[in-house]
């Protein structure tokens, strides 16, 4: 017996008994509780279930070689429904579910089709747990894909998000930080200051900490660290947005930054203002000198 | 041997760095340079180090030893053109050169080395009076 003839065999089960198959399949599906989370319709399901069970039959035809060219397009269903299901939410076992419950449908439809020989029903049991494995291992894969990939895109937003550098005025930076300074976060802020120290010339970095929700001894290291090295660019820095609450528990700690410090950014610009030589003004006490 | 050049502008000496500093070459650098504010009754001195690709620690401790030998002869030393990656690697070697006053380029120092000539010689006059 050949797998040739075995692949035959499935096909034909397939288009005969596929109703049977496809509603034992989304049976399974339900009572294993595909729908409970409330993520997935059940139209929604069902036209997953007739392609994919449609594909197969297509693709079973040619061989029961799962990476062969003739299961492409069951491949790139599956890769959509992995996808779809991994932004939906789903735990990767509800996931491989999906496909391996496919299994026992094609068992049933087997032995129900083949019952007077054993043997043949053994081996078609052995190929189908070898195809349904096949695709279900690349289900998850691609699912796992997926999932690298949102998370490798959310870390770049929150690199990008987290570093700005912005210009207050001429010779004059602010780094507003935003969320807890750990090493690697440090060492792309202090990068990305000193770049910008060099870009722009400036003479004041204000360093904001307003959006850091605590500091610790080895924050505050970090931030020494990025004021030491703006120093020794030849920029001075000012470091500003320290609450109330984060200053107390840094004097508990023992920390003391041997910065100038301001408590808001605006009491700091206005000290930056000071040292490069300007002044902000009302406009009516401008005016009255000069009329 | 090569030795860095010294230039001499008003009363404060220039010094570029345009070459691979290796430890002999800071040495040599350290002795000229002190001969020279002596020598050129020198009031500051300008090290640019923005060629500067690569530090150790020895060569922050020759700037750091530069700035406190003029600082005994009475003079103002300024290291200009840090490059960025230089600063990170001085602050991670745990070198923060606190002796040595800084400016972003030539430009600017040169303006911090007239400024405080400037006060010196203001102060200067104070106590004469």
């Amino acid at each position: 017996m050949t797998t040739r003839s075995h692949a035959s065999l499935f096909a034909t089960i397939l288009s005969e008994h596929g109703p049977q198959i496809l509603s034992a399949w989304s049976d399974r599906l339900k009572s294993t509780g595909a729908l409970a989370s409330g993520r997935l319709r059940e139209a929604e399901l069902q036209t997953q279930c007739r392609t994919v069970l449609e594909l197969l039959s297509t693709a079973i035809a040619g061989g029961l070689d799962a990476a062969s060219p003739n299961y492409g397009p069951l491949r790139d269903v599956l890769a959509d429904v992995s996808r779809s299901r991994a932004v939906q939410g789903f735990t990767p076992s509800e996931t491989a579910t999906f496909v391996f419950s496919l299994k026992q449908p094609l068992f049933e439809a087997v032995s129900a089709a083949e019952a007077g020989d054993p043997s043949t029903v053994a081996r078609a049991v052995q190929d189908i747990t070898q195809l349904i494995d096949a695709l279900g291992l690349y289900t998850i894969e691609v699912f796992q894909k997926s999932r690298e990939e949102t998370i490798i895109r959310q870390q770049r937003e929150i690199a990008e998000l987290s570093t700005p550098v912005v210009k207050l005025w001429d010779g004059i930076l602010a780094l507003p930080l935003i969320g807890t300074l750990d090493s690697q976060r440090t060492q792309v802020v202090m990068e990305n200051l000193l770049e910008s120290i060099v870009a722009q010339t400036a003479e004041i970095a204000i360093i904001d900490i307003t959006g850091v929700p605590t500091v610790d001894t080895l924050t505050a290291q970090h931030l020494l660290k990025t004021v030491s090295a703006a120093r020794l660019m030849g920029a001075d820095c000012i470091i500003s947005g320290i609450r109330p609450q984060i200053a107390q528990t840094m004097v508990h700690l023992g920390v003391e930054l041997n910065v100038v410090s301001k408590a808001t950014l605006a009491d700091a610009f206005a000290l930056a203002l000071k040292r490069v030589g300007r002044t902000v003004v009302a406009v009516k006490a401008r005016e009255l000198p000069a009329g | 041997m090569d030795r860095i050049p010294i230039l001499k502008l008003g009363n404060a000496l220039l010094v570029t760095i345009q070459v691979d500093m290796h430890d002999r070459l800071a040495t040599a650098l350290q002795e000229d340079l002190t001969e020279k504010i002596v020598s050129a009754r020198a009031r500051g001195v300008l090290i640019d180090i923005s060629a500067l690709e690569i530090v150790d620690s020895f060569i922050g401790r020759m700037l750091d030893h530069i700035a406190a030998i003029s600082r005994m002869l009475d003079a103002e030393t300024v290291v200009v053109g840090m490059r960025p990656a230089v600063a990170i690697t001085l602050v991670e070697l745990g070198l923060s050169l606190s002796g040595v006053k800084t400016a972003l380029n030539v430009e600017r120092g040169m303006e911090l080395i007239k400024r405080r000539l400037d006060e010196t010689e203001v102060a200067d006059g104070d106590d004469d009076e």
